[in-house]
Formats: structure tokens, sequence, C-alpha cells
């Protein structure tokens, strides 16, 4: 596939096939989109809703799934007080369409043919593209060691939590390791506070490994991290970053 | 809660740009205008949303390029952006 070809990119219509509760205040939505030309891990897709008087609102949703004919899922969290993910978590249903451009982007993809040992690190729902990256690996017949470091609130808001441990579990697994900023459980094997180097030597590889290095998650989360990688001796081009959030308006 | 907004990066400007461009610019090298800064499109700090994007140099703040797009006339403003390099793919 490449997605050169195929700009301009038109706004389709999705249908939701299913929908997925992942946390309590996150849901997977799968769509089909016909026509769908297929997607490198990491891209992502625009959304637009438009209501009765014409209003509209765009925002953008990382690809949670590996490239699967023309489905495609989406993981949506409930921004307070915003004017989009409320929409989808609570009054989309299965059956109903959605307008979508996509795939989009072409620097925060991986692909098989990248090589490298991958270093994911994900801040809250940024571990989505890390999920494309991580179910795309999956598919591989030779996959590239990966590790992913993956901080949450607390332990219930840890995202795909059952797939990711039957991921670490199966052979050519992916080493993760969690980290919780909001909660301190009596018994627990990951690690506890904001993602710092201690962490990232902990989980990560030597940057003799020329890893490529992913970040997703809220701004300061991403430059945080991609600072520590850099002082960590990782080379700021094998370092690729995702920032999400509201800008201004949501 | 702060006031503080946090920008985006460049990725999120790829659905925007690709209404304009042939290939995907987020990956295209900018070269900033006023700190010589060469990163590609998709590290700028992006601000706005919609109708109109700004995309400024994450050293220097300088804005490399502003996109309004009215449905009708995209304007493209890149005053502060020295160069951009695309690499496209082969045909």
């Amino acid at each position: 596939m490449t997605s050169a070809a195929l700009l301009p990119l038109r706004w389709r219509t999705a249908t939701v096939i299913a929908r997925r509760p992942e946390t309590p205040h996150v849901a997977t939505l799968v769509l089909d989109v016909p026509g769908w030309p297929g997607h490198k891990a990491g891209q992502h897709v625009d959304l637009r809703l438009t209501a009765a008087d014409g209003y509209e609102a765009q925002r953008s949703y990382s690809i949670a799934s590996a490239n699967d004919g023309t489905a495609v899922a989406i993981t949506v969290e409930r921004v307070a007080d915003g004017e989009v993910s409320p929409f989808l978590l609570d009054d989309v249903r299965v059956s109903d369409d959605l307008e979508l451009r996509g795939p989009i982007g072409g620097y925060f993809v991986w692909s098989l043919e990248d090589g490298n040992p991958l270093l994911l690190i994900a801040g809250g729902s940024g571990v989505a593209p890390m999920m494309s990256i991580l179910r795309a690996r999956a598919q591989a017949l030779k996959p590239p060691a990966a590790r992913l470091l993956y901080s949450s609130r607390d332990q219930a808001s840890i995202i795909y939590r059952d797939e990711l441990d039957g991921m670490t579990a199966a052979t050519d697994g992916p080493r993760i390791l969690y980290t919780l900023t909001r909660e301190r459980p009596v018994v627990w094997s990951g690690a506890l506070g904001r993602v710092d180097r201690v962490m990232l030597e902990r989980i990560g590889f030597p940057p003799t490994d020329d890893p490529l290095a992913y970040v997703c998650g809220p701004t300061p989360f991403v430059e945080q991290v991609a600072a520590d990688l850099v002082a960590l001796g990782y080379a700021e081009e094998r370092i690729r970053t995702e920032r999400f959030g509201p800008t201004g308006a949501n | 809660m702060t006031d503080v907004v946090h920008p985006l990066d460049g990725n999120a400007a790829a659905g925007p740009l690709s209404r304009l461009f042939a290939s995907d610019v987020t990956g295209a090298v900018v070269v900033c205008g006023e700190c010589g800064r060469e990163g590609a499109l998709a590290t700028l700090a992006l601000y706005g949303r919609g109708t109109g994007l700004v995309l400024r140099c994450p050293t220097c703040e300088t804005v490399n390029l502003r996109l309004l797009d009215t449905g009708r006339t995209i304007h493209l403003d890149l005053r502060g952006c020295l160069r951009m390099s695309v690499r496209v793919a082969l045909d």
C-alpha cells in the first residue's frame, strides 16, 4: 500500500460494527469502511461530525487495529466537557454511520521493514497507536524485539490489559512494563510513578542496538520522555513522537 | 484546571494538508526561517484545529506554516519556513 498514491483523501462513510468498553472512560469503536485501502501501524483517521445546524467538529484518532480488510478500530477516551468524545461514547450505536477521512500520516508509522528493536512508550490512551504496532508485529513471522512502557493512572485505567498480557505470554511476545501514577496496589509487579530515566533504562534497549522509539501521550508526557531518551543516548531521529490532547477547544 | 494550552504536533495536520499536497508532507523536512532548525513537519507544534492551523518551530516558536481552509479556498502561508523538502515515493 502506498498512501501517497491515494491522495487527495476523501471523506468516506464508515459504519460502526462493534463497540467494546475498555475502561470506565474508554471504549473502542470498530468501523467498517468500504473501500478502505489498508493502513500502516501508527496512522490515524480524522472523524467529522456535523450537527443539524451545520456546525462541524473534526478530531483525529489513532488507528488501534492492524491492517484487517475494511475494519478499522479506534479507541476513544472521554474528554471532560469535550464536544466529540462524549457523543462517540454515549450516543453512537452499532450500525450508525460516521464521516471519516484516512488513513493519514507518514511520520508516526511503523512497518516490519523498519527492522530495528522497538521501544514503545505510552501515556494513557496514547497506547492506541502502540496497539496497532503490536498487533501488526504479532502478525509477523520473525518480529523484531519489542518492549512497551505504559503509564496509567491506576489499574482500572489500563486499556487492552488482557490482550497485552496475552501478547507478553506468547513466544516472541513483547516485554511490557506498566507503571501507575495514582495508585499503589499492595500486590504489583510493575513500576510506580511517572515515567523516568530509571524506568526507561529498566525496560529499554541499549542505544547501541539502534532501537526505534515511539512515544505517544499528552504533550508534557511526550516532551519529558523524549528528553529522557535523548539523555540516555537515543538518537533524536530515531525517536518518533505523537502528542494528543485538547488544543484550546475540544 | 489550568489555562495552559498544550499544542499538538504536526502529525495531526496530516489530514488538512492532504487536501492540498499530492504526497503526505508530515514527514517532510522543514527548515525554520528564523533559527534554522531542521525537522519533520510532524514535529512542529500545532495550534488550532478545523479551519485554521498554525505550525510553530518547537525550538524558537516562529510560525513556520499557516493553513486556512475555508472549504472552497485553501490559503497556505509559508513565510517563516526557509525550505520544505519532501521525499516522494517512486512510481
